[in-house]
């Protein structure tokens, strides 16, 4: 029998058994999605007859004896910023409303090839640019724990759909924090892979040298098996990695024995909530007596992450984003008489005021007499911050931190003060600088109930011991088994 | 680098630039979020930074050559379906040359 609280892996193996169908599962997602979107707006378009196209299409591969991956037939949501043809590609902008891209994205075909079925695209904020997915063209996504506050973003329709028991596993995007903090926000688990383990092909370019795709799940054995069947080299990515595929064999072993976690003493200084410090220094105490060796330290540079990724973050995204002219695809206004007027009132009225803003900033930070104090300086300052992850990776083998200051809050807040946003985002973006992987987990709850999450940093490429530990973590306890409304183990 | 003052004049620079049109009414805001990010991103000149290389991509790029194999792109048709307007198979625009 499905069920709202079945883990990706669980289910697939149900239906390896002949004990569940695909086409039954997705069924059943479908109809959860029908009676829980009106409340949670996690997707911006449902395949409906598509998934039952594509779930029939899995279950005769399988009858026909077809060896697919771990998850084949299991239903899962593709956050709205990466390409799959037979459906809009809307970024949640205007500018892309009814844009169907002609193509696949790598993590699609990869996804198709191990029996993947999407029911749908998740919400985000336009162009994955903010951390609330309130600045969706389409409207904003709301938290499964609750109704008035955000899920986080920019993948917060991903990790919302999750949390709702929509679906067991989605995909999203991570640029400066988007897959970790609203997994965060909505108690579920991610994964923001090393830089280049995932192709980027298909993926809706915000900042290029910034973005990952990434899983997200019930449980982070679910995030490991989706990210092993989505990462690897692709020749039409030319930043993906030249590596053999991850080896998540010694993942799942229960064990932290002698792990050297490091917890940086001013990331739980000011300006960090009670309730957010509380539950995560008990996860560090919980991983101690696991037996891993937790220690404290301080890691520079903190300070400085927000101003040097808004910089590059901007910079890049003022350029990725002036290839929409209206002209080769996406919005268009009628009556445009020039072809000067046909790119700035397709631009204009096609993007949304967080997306102006960030292109006006790194058109600014770029521009002629202002590049060295503002873009120079700030590609100086993500090398010393990924020296001092080195550096401190020397000594530990993870470092273990807060996702974000915060619980979910609730909508709107801050909404007419941008930097109050950004500064948000004070624990998660130096980790993209550096361009190294980290797993967000659920750790506990605030006392209103809200979860909350924390996030284990490792080196390049060291997703098996960060899941190791996220994994050892999650038989320990029961943060990621529980689910709203009922807020207790199932 | 000091704390800058966005001016209405500077913002007019960087929409034409970004081949943007704000509402003047959102020109105001616009001006003061920018102003008050920068001024944050300021906190970039207090670090001594003299000396350190630039770091525009996370890892040590090499270039990854692949053999120059040809292969089908993609049609023509399938291109242009996104296309807003196109005629005889090519995009269209307004008149650029009278």
């Amino acid at each position: 029998m499905p069920s709202t609280d079945m883990t990706a892996l669980a289910a697939a193996k149900q239906i390896r058994n002949r004990e569940l169908g695909c086409v039954e599962l997705t069924k059943y997602c479908l109809q959860r999605i029908r009676e829980t979107e009106p409340e949670t707006g996690a997707f911006t378009n449902v395949l409906y007859d598509a998934a039952l196209e594509q779930a029939a299409a899995v279950q005769k591969r399988l009858d026909a004896g077809e060896s697919l991956s771990p998850l084949a037939g299991v239903p899962m949501a593709l956050k709205d910023n990466i390409c799959m043809r037979g459906a809009a590609t809307t970024c949640a902008s205007r500018m892309l409303e009814s844009f169907h891209p002609p193509y696949d994205a790598t993590v699609v075909e990869k996804l198709r090839a191990a029996g993947a079925v999407v029911v749908g695209k998740s919400n985000l904020d336009e162009f994955a640019m903010g951390s609330t997915t309130e600045t969706s063209y389409f409207g904003p996504t709301r938290n499964p724990w609750d109704p008035g506050r955000v899920p986080g973003g920019s993948s917060g329709g991903s990790a919302a759909a999750v949390a709702a028991g929509q679906v067991p596993y989605a995909l999203g995007s991570d640029t400066g924090g988007s897959i970790r903090q609203p997994c965060s926000f909505c108690g579920v688990s991610g994964i923001k892979p090393t830089y280049g383990a995932v192709s980027r092909y298909g993926l809706v370019a915000f900042a290029s040298s910034l973005d990952q795709i990434g899983p997200i799940g019930r449980d982070i054995a679910d995030c490991a098996a989706v990210l092993k069947a989505i990462a690897g080299p692709d020749p039409k990515d030319a930043t993906s990695a030249l590596r053999d595929p991850f080896d998540f064999s010694t993942s799942f072993d229960g064990s932290v024995e002698n792990l050297r976690v490091g917890v940086p003493r001013n990331y739980f200084a000011d300006g960090l909530d009670d309730d957010v410090r509380g539950p995560v220094l008990a996860a560090a105490q919980t991983l101690e007596k696991m037996g891993a060796r937790v220690s404290e330290f301080d890691l520079p540079l903190a300070d400085m992450a927000i101003a040097a990724y808004y910089v590059v973050a901007c910079a890049e995204a003022s350029s990725n984003l002036s290839r929409y002219d209206g002209v080769k695809y996406g919005f268009r206004p009628d009556g445009a008489e020039t072809l000067e007027d046909v790119y700035i009132r397709s631009r204009s009225e096609g993007f949304g005021s967080e997306v102006k803003r960030r292109i006006l900033l790194g058109t600014f930070v770029l521009s002629a007499g202002y590049y060295d104090a503002y873009y120079k300086k700030a590609l100086q300052t993500r090398r010393m911050i990924q020296n001092a992850f080195h550096e401190a990776f020397g000594r530990f083998d993870m470092i273990l931190s807060p996702c974000a200051p915060t619980a979910a809050y609730k909508l709107g807040a801050n909404s007419h003060d941008p930097l109050q946003r950004y500064l948000g985002d004070i624990y998660t973006v130096s980790v993209n600088l550096a361009g190294i992987p980290a797993v967000s987990v659920p750790c506990g709850f605030t006392p209103g109930g809200l979860p909350v999450g924390m996030q284990l940093i490792g080196p390049a490429f060291s997703e098996p011991v960060l899941v190791k530990a996220a994994h050892a973590f999650q038989q320990q306890t029961d943060f990621h088994t529980r689910t709203p409304k009922r807020g207790e183990t199932p | 680098m000091s704390v800058r003052m966005i001016d209405k004049k500077l913002i007019a620079y960087l929409e034409e630039l970004s081949r943007l049109r704000l509402r003047e009414e959102d020109q105001k805001e616009m001006a003061e979020s920018l102003d008050s990010i920068l001024g944050y991103v300021d906190t970039l000149s207090g670090l001594d930074t003299a000396g350190v290389e630039e770091l525009s991509h996370p890892f040590a790029a090499v270039n990854a050559f692949r053999e120059d194999v040809p292969d089908d792109s993609f049609e023509r048709d399938r291109i242009m379906e996104a296309a807003p307007q196109q005629k005889d198979g090519c995009f269209r625009v307004p008149k650029t040359v009278e």
